[in-house]
């Protein structure tokens, strides 16, 4: 049974000896904000291309809005909006002429509607002013957001978004964001992949996280987070004595700089902390601050594959 | 009325987004022509096109006025007098006598390799250019659909085949016009035509020099699917054009040249024959034909199956 709105079963893209992509099993729920996350070379646009039906894959299946691609693809693709590794233009073409062109080449897309679902696809994400510039006059983020307005030319039930804020500035990295949020509020599935661990944080409730072609986990951001355990922050002025204290108390993996020592907390429940805090002033360490900091995707992802994140790119 | 007012309103698209079936009312307007319309202006608005259509006008002009200026000595104009004696038809003796005898001789100069060079650059960017400008792949998710697309750019290279051999013809027509007198007109086989029959003639070979394009058109759209780089489909077709011209040109090879797809193209001039000869004209669409029907298909094999990884 087919219950999201993508679903890959062992989803596999071969190139060569090299599999960019291997056995997905990906499934993205109605109504989600879902971030598919993964370094440079992990396999995200390869698995887009074949959820679009651009590409053949090798083995599994990929079903998009309960339909089998790439066959359904004159049925299905209507219903979708994306973003496939940044934006393509014709440069000698005005912004608007642009989105007539896309527009013109959905054959379920009304001629009679086309100029004003343009507009207002132009209005949306902030280029009316700029609809009648040549394409290549736009910059970087107003090609960005030309790309988001030909994914926005029909009300759309998904929207997948390849990388979306690569390249931008944190403001326009902002407003993209925004955009994202305010689409999904109007119920529409967002499939975002990114290789920015907070920006995934920031804007999805769900998140699935990949590495050299292969799932390491999926389910909600929340889920993923509180299946790391947090790092213990202890601030005080006697950084030394404290790691000692910790030490003795079983807290590992223990880092100290100026005034501050975090460490994995030992692996038993929290009542222990509040011992731990004890044993700290019985030590006479001066605590001015202790608590456990909530782990973020990047502590699931360097815990999942034992690898730093390559957050730059 | 009423029982209109009655029927209830049921929307077949869900509001919240669950994964059921899109309404089949996408298939609707599946085949609309606004691709092709699409694709002729986007074709149409480029620099390059406009400059290959440039040169097309440019290159009667100049011919018209090299003409003119050999002329003006009191001179004849070259060893085609009597147009289409001999080999190949070249119309230029007679160009003094009717203007419109320029345009049968600019045909004659443009079809062997301007006007197929032009086409073939339009053909093998087709596919080709919109991979590289990466363009293809949002073209494919709107989704227009890759046998409808490459009918669009097939038909709209077509378009433009004719768009350039009128060009060539229009330009022809009003230099000769500017230049020479008009008048009635001799055809090859020596009778007397009216120059609004003659005009008639002049738009038949247009016509046939524009489906003698038809084959290469197709031959560059299939080049424009095996490669994600635009200037080499276009060069690839155009150094094909060469090839063939080259082997069309060596008597020892004449094994082959019924096979090439400009083995007719001279043929046009038997429409200026009275009454015109068919034989070779029939001839040349059938080959034509045959190209676009070869090539077409492998086209379509190669772009229906093909990854867009571009
Ligand atoms: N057309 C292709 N031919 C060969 N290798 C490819 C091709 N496309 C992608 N790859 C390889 O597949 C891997 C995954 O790439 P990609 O899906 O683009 O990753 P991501 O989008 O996560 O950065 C990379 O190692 C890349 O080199
Ligand atoms: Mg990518």
């Amino acid at each position: 049974m087919i219950s999201g709105v993508i679903e890959t079963r062992a989803l596999t893209k071969r190139y060569g000896a090299q599999t960019a992509v291997d056995r997905l099993d990906l499934t993205v729920p109605p109504g989600s904000v879902f971030g598919f996350l993964g370094p440079n070379g992990s396999g995200k646009t390869t698995t887009i291309r074949m959820l679009m039906g651009l590409i053949e894959p090798t083995s599994g299946s990929a079903h998009l809005l309960g339909h089998r691609m790439p066959r359904a693809t004159p049925t299905v693709l209507p219903h979708v909006g994306a973003l496939i590794e940044g934006p393509a233009l014709y440069g000698f073409l005005s912004g608007r002429d642009n989105l007539l062109r896309y527009d013109a080449a959905d054959p379920t897309a009304d001629p009679r509607t086309r100029r004003t679902r343009v507009a207002a696809a132009l209005d949306r994400v902030g280029l009316s002013s700029a609809a009648a510039k040549k394409a290549k006059a736009y910059s970087l983020g107003m090609k960005q957001r030309l790309g988001l307005a030909a994914a926005l030319l029909q009300p759309r039930r998904l929207l997948v978004l390849d990388e979306p804020t690569n390249g931008l500035d944190p403001q326009g990295m902002r407003e993209i964001r925004t955009l994202v949020r305010e689409l999904a509020d109007d119920g529409t599935t967002v499939f975002l992949s990114s290789h920015l661990l907070d920006e995934i944080e920031q804007v999805c409730t769900h998140a699935a996280v990949m590495a050299r072609g292969r799932l390491i986990t999926q389910g909600t951001v929340a889920e993923l987070a509180a299946s790391t355990r947090g790092r213990l922050t202890v601030t005080t002025p006697d950084p030394a004595d404290a790691a000692r204290v910790l030490k003795d108390h079983g807290v590992s993996d223990l880092t100290v700089t100026a005034d501050r020592v975090t460490g994995d907390p030992p692996p038993t429940d929290l009542t222990d902390l509040a011992e731990l805090n004890a044993a700290l002033v019985r030590a006479e360490v001066r605590v001015r601050g202790f608590g456990l900091e909530r782990a973020s995707l990047e502590d699931v992802f360097v815990e999942l594959t034992g690898e730093g994140f390559d957050v730059a790119g | 009325m009423s029982q209109a007012e009655q029927t209830p309103t049921t929307d077949p698209t869900p509001t919240h987004p669950t994964p059921t079936h899109p309404t089949t009312a996408t298939h609707r307007r599946l085949w609309t022509l606004g691709l092709f319309r699409s694709e002729l202006r986007v074709t149409l608005r480029r620099w390059r096109t406009l400059a290959l259509l440039g040169v097309l006008a440019v290159l009667p002009v100049l011919i018209g006025i090299a003409v003119k200026i050999e002329t003006s000595d009191g001179g004849s104009a070259g060893p085609g007098e009597g147009g289409g004696s001999g080999e190949g038809p070249a119309f230029f003796g007679q160009i003094t006598n009717n203007g419109l005898f320029l345009v049968f001789a600019a045909l004659a100069a443009t079809l062997p390799f301007f006007l197929p060079m032009a086409v073939g650059v339009i053909a093998g960017d087709g596919i080709a250019g919109e991979a590289s400008a990466g363009t293809l792949r949002y073209l494919l998710v709107a989704p227009a659909g890759r046998t409808r697309l490459l009918l669009a750019k097939y038909a709209s290279t077509l378009v433009f085949c004719v768009i350039a051999t009128v060009t060539v013809a229009a330009s022809a027509l009003a230099t000769g016009a500017l230049l020479f007198p008009l008048g009635d007109l001799t055809t090859i086989s020596g009778t007397q035509i009216s120059f609004s029959e003659a005009l008639l003639r002049a738009l038949l070979i247009a016509l046939a020099v524009a489906a003698s394009l038809v084959g290469l058109a197709a031959l560059g759209v299939f080049v424009s699917t095996l490669t994600n780089s635009g200037i080499a489909a276009m060069a690839t077709t155009v150094g094909l054009l060469i090839t063939v011209q080259i082997i069309g040109s060596i008597p020892q090879l004449d094994a082959v040249h019924p096979y090439l797809f400009s083995q007719h193209w001279l043929s046009f001039a038997d429409l200026l024959r009275d009454p015109v000869h068919y034989d070779d004209l029939i001839a040349n669409l059938r080959l034509q034909g045959l190209y676009a029907a070869v090539f077409g298909a492998a086209a379509w094999a190669r772009f229906t199956t093909k990854d867009i990884s571009a």
